[in-house]
């Protein structure tokens, strides 16, 4: 978050004084945006061919095996109608929702949130275990966490022992709970990023705000709803953003955990894409999920850059 | 803060008491992975072992379970990291510099990359891959993984760049010295800091990236740590938890001490937060 809002005292220093030696004629700048074209051949190849190739996949019944592994034949909109009456398809988007919903929205965020607060009011050294701990979840690579994960939640696992000792039978929770395994997994994989915006705004909110409020006799509750929150709704609303876009697409996780099963009991977008075109071989299919998910993400991230135009202009 | 009144202290006291049930929580799993480690009859539960050894780790660290698969890890994170950072100084110096018509239309497009669905991408990938011949070859790989990391490095590398004063390199620019050796001589120097900090967050990115090297490399020796480890978990996973444990403890310290070091020394664990998962 630093990194976007450091952007102001560098217009400063870029508008005055001298300028850079200019190459007289039509060609300065040309010459001066050359530093950029490994940045774009690089994007355009990796980055923008993908997604091209993408739209115009969804449209063709390419596979990885048989006749259409070679030539590909136009379809239009086959695959969508394909997608739309495969009852697997709305169970995914429904799937990926409460996903969204369940562990982005609500948990990471009110989480997030609710640690930044705790973080503030409590003990030093305790903040800090807890801080600690909750990054190492966040900072370790992302499959050394979903084998974490998949321990803890297995049916002889941490849990469940734990479970055991209160007395308690804890169900089996990959095969009868996924959706809820993942959920909270993700949850105590990505609960950090919130974390960190959410105490970098909070100790943004001046301290006299705060005190006089307190001197008023607004307590706790009273000063969280009317004077903290409302300061930090920028960071709210961006942050939303953000834990979103990455939570939609979560892989690793869910593949590790639960392979998307029972079933396609856990199959979010990303892991029904996966299988399509690679367990069962149609590209196409895969292909058509892939450019729903690039569309949502891009509405997406038309809302979040509107919220950061200023940092550009 | 009032923390002398009565209602201070018992808010601190609450607020303590569910900061440690919280730590506790999210320790747990953590805890697994340490303890197994230890334990040459690991199970899938946290449990005290009957006895503490180093053996799960003399077991893994063999050339073909742990050091090629690393090498590897080595290889696609550092070439990755190496390739960003590159581009990435270079394309931010005229988008920090100089005002030019597109500078606009190309710092919304990069917006636009950091926020793409990486993972709703490899399906497409994939096929393109295909196409260009580069499926199974590290190289690809590398300059996939690069293209992926750009957009954030790009944005971070212009706001550091930009909080460099220009006055040096007017002087510079007095002197008749290029802009090129402006940017190495003057710039890049003054930016060390920064540009650590982009090289370290995308370098922890590719070496934790696991859905890329899975799908886009296929022999196994070229496979990095993170997909020779979900290849052990499926052929070993039922029985050999210590070890699995151990080898992901290895193939974690690089990037958890890398975290370390540029949050405590550079300061830039913040700026973390808007790029690890980006």
């Amino acid at each position: 978050m630093t990194s976007l809002t450091t952007t102001a005292a560098g217009r400063d220093a870029r508008g005055r004084g001298a300028h850079p030696p200019r190459p007289r004629g039509v060609g300065r700048s040309l010459v001066r945006s050359l530093p950029l074209v490994p940045a774009i051949i690089l994007l355009a190849v990796f980055l923008l061919g993908p997604v091209i190739s993408s739209f115009y996949g969804s449209f063709t019944d390419s596979s990885l095996t048989g006749s259409a592994a070679k030539g590909a034949s136009f379809v239009g909109f086959g695959n969508y109608l394909e997608l739309f009456a495969d009852k697997d398809f709305p169970k995914s988007v429904l799937l990926t929702l409460v996903f969204l919903f369940a562990s982005a929205i609500v948990g990471q965020n009110v989480l997030g949130l609710g640690l930044a607060l705790l973080m503030k009011s409590g003990n030093r050294v305790v903040g800090a275990i807890v801080g600690t701990l909750v990054v190492t979840a966040w900072v370790l690579p992302e499959i050394v966490a979903a084998f974490a994960a998949y321990a803890f939640f297995n049916a002889t696992g941490t849990l469940n022992t734990l479970l055991a000792v209160v007395g308690l039978d804890g169900p089996n929770w990959l095969y009868r709970l996924p959706m809820i395994a993942v959920i909270l997994a993700n949850i105590w994989r990505g609960t950090a990023f919130s974390m960190l915006v959410y105490s970098a705004a909070i100790d943004d909110v001046p301290d006299d705000v705060r005190e006089s409020a307190e001197i008023d006799g607004a307590g706790g509750a009273k000063r969280l709803v009317y004077i903290t929150i409302p300061m930090i709704r920028r960071s709210i609303s961006t942050n939303l953003m953000l834990t979103t876009l990455q939570t939609l697409s979560v892989f690793t996780l869910i593949f590790v955990l639960t392979g998307g099963g029972p079933g396609t009991d856990s199959s979010t977008l990303p892991i029904l894409a996966y299988q399509e075109a690679f367990k069962f071989s149609r590209l196409g299919f895969g292909t058509a999920i892939a450019t729903i998910m690039l569309v949502v993400g891009a509405l997406f991230s038309i809302v979040y850059i509107r919220a950061l135009k200023p940092e550009v202009d | 803060m009032g923390l002398t009144s009565p209602s201070g202290r018992s808010l601190r006291a609450v607020s303590n008491s569910v900061l440690l049930v919280i730590a506790a929580c999210f320790a747990l799993p953590i805890l697994w992975l340490l303890v197994a480690s230890l334990d040459t009859s690991a199970t899938l539960s946290l449990k005290l072992p009957e006895s503490l050894s180093l053996k799960n780790f003399a077991e893994v660290m063999t050339p073909e379970l742990a050091f090629v698969p690393l090498g590897n890890s080595l290889m696609l994170a550092g070439g990755c990291a190496i390739i960003t950072v590159v581009v990435a100084v270079l394309a931010a110096y005229p988008l920090s510099r100089y005002r030019m018509r597109v500078n606009k239309p190309f710092l919304y497009g990069i917006l636009f990359g950091t926020c793409l669905p990486i993972t709703a991408m490899m399906v497409p990938v994939y096929s393109l891959f295909v196409s260009l011949n580069l499926i199974d070859s590290l190289g690809g790989t590398i300059l996939f993984l690069a293209a992926t990391s750009l957009p954030m490095a790009i944005w971070m590398m212009k706001n550091f760049m930009d909080s460099v004063p220009i006055s040096l390199e007017e002087a510079a620019w007095m002197d008749g010295a290029s802009m090129l050796t402006t940017l190495s001589r003057v710039v890049v120097p003054l930016m060390r800091p920064g540009i650590a900090v982009v090289f370290i967050f995308v370098f922890i990115g590719a070496w934790g990236n696991f859905f890329v090297p899975f799908v886009l490399l296929l022999s196994p020796d070229k496979q990095p740590a993170a997909v020779s480890i979900f290849a052990f978990f499926g052929q070993h996973g039922t029985v050999a938890y210590g070890r699995l444990a151990a080898f992901s403890l290895v193939y974690s310290v690089p990037v958890l001490a890398l975290y370390v070091f540029v949050s405590r020394v550079l300061g830039g664990g913040s700026a973390l937060a808007g790029a690890v998962k980006g």
